[in-house]
């Protein structure tokens, strides 16, 4: 068994003063990443530095073993200084939580957790595709025995729509069809190294917020030995793990953009304050009210996190209600970032609206205008509208 | 105590009848007289959608309603499973 590079205890994880250094980097290059639309490498290489890539592997594969709320903690940290490394970072966590979670008894994937940590390896997912409709759960793309190989090799080609951070990370995480005559819901996840690929982007990304995500659409093709099929059918993945670690830790990724959009707004109402002591500016009710609908978000997002931590491995996770709940917390977030943040852009007016200066809020409101739109809302409404005509609120 | 032979053919029925309603109602991708008591029907293609579609009609066909901790995967997973949830529901007094 190998050894940790760095023995962290897990509630030190994100004080470490590693993790801090990650921190003041991404916040130090955040304008810059959004402004170029580049990756956000120092701060990724930071986080490499720190060993957080490989939190969330379990000791006995080398990690610190952290959970849903360390990485959360993390995540959430992380976004208030720089969204798009904090949505770099959930989206890792999420794709080595499906891999942790649903590994079985695979040999090849238990070896994989120990490269993660010893290489500090980077992993992006492939989960959306041309031709489904942003459906998570259909896919076009199937895996191909090819039978006479040496080692059972497969193969796939996969048109997928986006992959975010695609071009600067070391593995890619892949739903595909099981065979190619298998149902679209029928799939499982492909976990193959970008050197056993072709990886061919199929556009730009050039867009509002999230600009250093760097999520062109990709055409993908591999070749890789069966072994690098997860055992557990998506599906089950999906429900237990992808669905609902994706919408708490984006959840915490948009709770850190709203946090710091408040607290410019907050020091903006501050220093007016100071202008004319004696006198509480009207700014200040603003700031009031928008205190409120923080509490709400930020209570949304915790209760939503700790339901989840209370049902462990449960059956649960696989019921219509839970379906519905952490669906509705996808919703709810992301709609309550936005409106988080364009409070608070009303609040520091034109300082506010300007890009440069302290209290800018301009790139919190265009990241935050993505939330909505990773797996569209009117879709999970769709999903959610159909549950319930089964399922029944509060029982 | 161990099952007679009436019971047993008022299973043999009762699965029949689910068959039925899933082959009404689940949207299966595959030639239908493949699908076995114990047939996966997720593999088989049933959606999430058309899943839902199979529990309104299993509620309107037994006349019961299923508590939502048995509104998961594993519950609607094959006709062996919706049987023996039906049963479990049908034995309590609702």
């Amino acid at each position: 068994m190998s050894t940790p590079l760095r023995a962290i205890e897990v509630p030190e994880l994100a004080a470490s003063e590693a993790f801090q250094q990650a921190l003041g980097i991404a916040a130090k290059h955040a304008d810059d990443v959004d402004r170029r639309g580049r990756f956000p490498s120092e701060a990724i290489d930071a986080l490499r530095s720190a060993g957080a890539l490989g939190w969330g592997v379990p000791r006995e594969y080398g990690g610190a073993d952290a959970q849903i709320d360390d990485l959360a903690d993390a995540t959430f940290e992380l976004s208030r200084k720089c969204a798009a490394t904090g949505m770099i970072f959930a989206m890792h966590q999420i794709q080595i939580a499906s891999i942790v979670r649903h590994l079985a008894d695979s040999i090849w994937f238990g070896n994989y957790l120990r490269r993660v940590v010893r290489e500090r390896r980077l992993i992006a997912s492939a989960t959306s595709e041309v031709g489904v409709g942003g459906d998570l759960r259909r896919s076009i793309a199937a895996i191909q025995r090819l039978p006479d190989s040496p080692g059972e090799l497969v193969r796939f080609e996969k048109k997928a729509s986006t992959i975010s951070y695609g071009a600067h990370a070391d593995d890619l995480l892949t739903t595909v069809r099981c065979s190619p005559t298998a149902d679209p819901s029928d799939q499982v996840l492909i976990l193959t190294d970008f050197a056993q690929m072709e990886a061919e982007p199929t556009g730009e990304w050039d867009t509002l917020g999230m600009r250093g995500t760097c999520s062109p659409g990709f055409v993908v093709r591999a070749t890789c030995p069966a072994d690098q099929i997860l055992p557990i059918p998506f599906a089950v993945i999906a429900a237990e793990t992808m669905v609902p670690f994706s919408h708490i830790l984006w959840a915490h990724v948009w709770l850190g953009i709203s946090t710091e959009a408040f607290g410019r707004a907050q020091n903006f109402v501050r220093v007016q304050a100071r202008q004319n002591p004696g006198t509480t500016p009207p700014s200040a009710l603003r700031l009031s009210e928008l205190s409120v609908r923080m509490a709400e978000f930020r209570a949304l997002v915790q209760g939503s996190m700790q339901e989840y931590m209370s049902l462990a491995q449960s059956p649960t996770l696989s019921t219509v209600g839970y379906a519905v709940r952490i669906n509705n917390l996808k919703i709810a977030a992301s709609e309550a970032t936005v409106e988080t943040c364009q409070s608070a852009l009303r609040i520091c007016g034109f300082a506010g609206y300007g890009n440069a200066g302290p209290y800018s809020v301009g790139r919190h409101l265009r990241d935050a205008y993505s939330a909505t739109l990773m797996i569209a809302n009117d879709r999970l409404h769709a999903t959610n509208a159909a549950l319930l005509l089964v399922y029944r609120e509060g029982k | 105590m161990l099952p007679s032979t009436e019971s047993q053919a008022t299973e043999g029925q009762k699965r029949d009848r689910i068959r039925q309603i899933i082959k009404d109602h689940a949207g299966l991708g595959v030639d239908f007289e493949k699908v076995a008591y114990s047939t996966d029907l997720y593999r088989a293609g049933m959606t999430s959608y058309a899943s839902v579609a199979l529990m309104i009609a299993l509620e309107n066909e037994f006349e019961l309603e299923f508590p939502d901790a048995m509104l998961s995967r594993s519950v609607f997973e094959s006709i062996d499973s919706i049987a023996s949830a039906i049963e479990s529901l049908q034995r309590v007094p609702q």
